[in-house]
């Protein structure tokens, strides 16, 4: 792709990417440079109301997700990185399509439309339909057999209600893969990491969080690659598990095979240091 | 290897006078899904990666649902337990959405007032939407600070917190919505509006 051509995607970037885990933010916008994909940030977003408002009321939840939809132009895509956020935002216009009432109610009560054919998608999806044969060419930096987990948690499960909707199954091997690096996918790479549970009950979180890293090792990995920070947080914090494995952000990896040079200050905030591994493979300095 | 020793069944016996025969109905109308379909083949308790730490397994606690166990259902550990993964509800081959049912648990637990079983998971889930109400956002460093005072546990996680601190993963100030009044009207009960 032409940087002339940059095609312009509304993008939500969620709580987590905004702040504990800004190494993701900054790649992915790394990443979306080089392909030609001008991200841009929903003005005054707010929180999709996260596990917690839906757990407690789920009212609150759907309409904390429908003000971000009603502040996203209509003509465009959005894209969400992060799985939790994507799950309530695609709940939310559910919703609202099915009940036309409340739909008219939030929309008077902003004074904004709030479209029911905008489409919601994850970033993955971007990539999927720019080609696989596009992103090789931006390449600029082979993975050299990098062996990695793919690691999904439960981003690829969904409410029934949204059965029908894009399912991203082997999608992060198939990018990754394309720009040299070798997946290891018998594992717990459908795990879930233990979400919101690591605040309150860490003595279950960790638990789970050994026993997906052990599987990877097992399978032969050097390092998991993660759709969602909140996994990556709680794989990196969680681990009590013999040696610590790096746990990547999915857009840190992409923007480092497209040949991005600033990951210094992306790498440098992971509590499990990752650039011994990336030197030892040839892909840092 | 010696088979298991087969303990007798913790629950107590059931009372008559346990069975609320409305309830099965109120929980389906809340959650509006159809949980009459659910015919005990326990998929979701196999796959479920917490149904260790509760009490009841997910099938278990609809199956309670079903015969009306009102107050052992409202009071069990498994509705704070359970985080939504959805792996339950995409395994399940009757399609019932297990966390849609949780949720309306949980709104009809905190209605009534029940026994909570897991009180420190909702002091987080009240911080995090203090945080949501005040800023707009999730505000992690203050959410952790808050749910520490109410928790009265300063030195758990001690390490985690100052390793997260000292790579700036957690921010000292919130990020915030500039439209405030949008967000924080929501916590507000329409009649009051």
């Amino acid at each position: 792709m032409q940087a002339k051509d940059m095609m312009e995607i509304s993008y939500f970037p969620g709580c987590s990417l905004a702040t504990s885990a800004k190494e993701s933010n900054h790649s992915l916008m790394e990443a979306s440079q080089i392909l030609g994909l001008s991200l841009m940030e929903l003005e005054d977003w707010n929180c999709c109301g996260s596990s917690s408002a839906h757990s407690l009321d789920k009212d609150l939840g759907l309409n904390l997700a429908a003000r971000n939809l009603s502040l996203a132009p209509p003509d465009r895509p959005l894209v969400v990185m992060c799985p939790r956020c994507l799950t309530q935002l695609r709940q939310a216009q559910l919703h609202l399509a099915q009940d036309p009432g409340g739909h008219r109610a939030l929309e008077r009560r902003w004074g904004r439309k709030i479209s029911l054919d905008l489409e919601i998608i994850h970033f993955l999806e971007v990539l999927v339909r720019g080609g696989l044969e596009n992103l090789k060419k931006g390449a600029s930096r082979n993975l050299n057999g990098l062996k990695f987990m793919p690691y999904y948690g439960c981003t690829l499960y969904r409410p029934p209600a949204l059965r029908r909707q894009k399912y991203y199954q082997g999608e992060l091997e198939n990018v990754l893969a394309a720009l040299g690096g070798q997946p290891i996918t018998r594992a717990l790479t459908n795990r879930c990491c233990g979400s919101f549970l690591t605040a309150a009950r860490a003595d279950v979180v960790t638990p789970l969080v050994n026993e997906i890293i052990a599987s990877a090792v097992a399978a032969g990995a050097e390092c998991l690659v993660t759709a969602c920070a909140m996994c990556q947080l709680n794989l990196e914090i969680r681990n009590t598990w013999e040696a610590e494995v790096p746990i990547f952000h999915f857009s840190e990896i992409l923007a480092l095979a497209l040949g991005a040079e600033d990951y210094e200050g992306w790498f440098g905030r992971h509590l499990v240091d990752p650039r011994p591994l990336l030197t030892a493979r040839g892909l840092i300095h | 290897m010696n088979p298991p020793h087969i303990t007798s069944d913790p629950q107590p016996p059931v009372g008559r006078d346990e069975l609320e025969r409305g309830f099965a109905a109120e929980v389906r109308r809340r959650s509006g899904v159809e949980l009459q379909r659910c015919y005990q083949c326990r998929t979701c308790a196999n796959g479920c990666p917490f149904v260790q730490a509760m009490d009841y397994p997910p099938n278990a606690v609809i199956r309670q649902v079903q015969y009306g166990f009102r107050q052992r259902v409202l009071e069990s550990a498994t509705i704070w337990i359970c985080v939504a993964c959805n792996t339950c509800s995409s395994e399940c081959p009757m399609g019932i959405d297990i966390p849609a049912v949780m949720d309306a648990l949980r709104r009809l637990a905190l209605e009534e007032g029940a026994m909570v079983a897991e009180p420190d998971i909702l002091d987080f889930h009240r911080e995090v939407l203090h945080s949501i109400k005040r800023y707009g956002r999730a505000h992690k460093l203050g959410i952790m600070l808050r749910y520490k005072a109410r928790v009265r546990r300063w030195f758990a996680d001690l390490d985690v917190g100052l390793k997260m601190l000292a790579k700036r993963k957690l921010d000292l100030r919130a990020s915030r919505v500039k439209a405030i009044q949008e967000i924080s009207r929501l916590f507000i009960p329409h009649w009051q509006g």
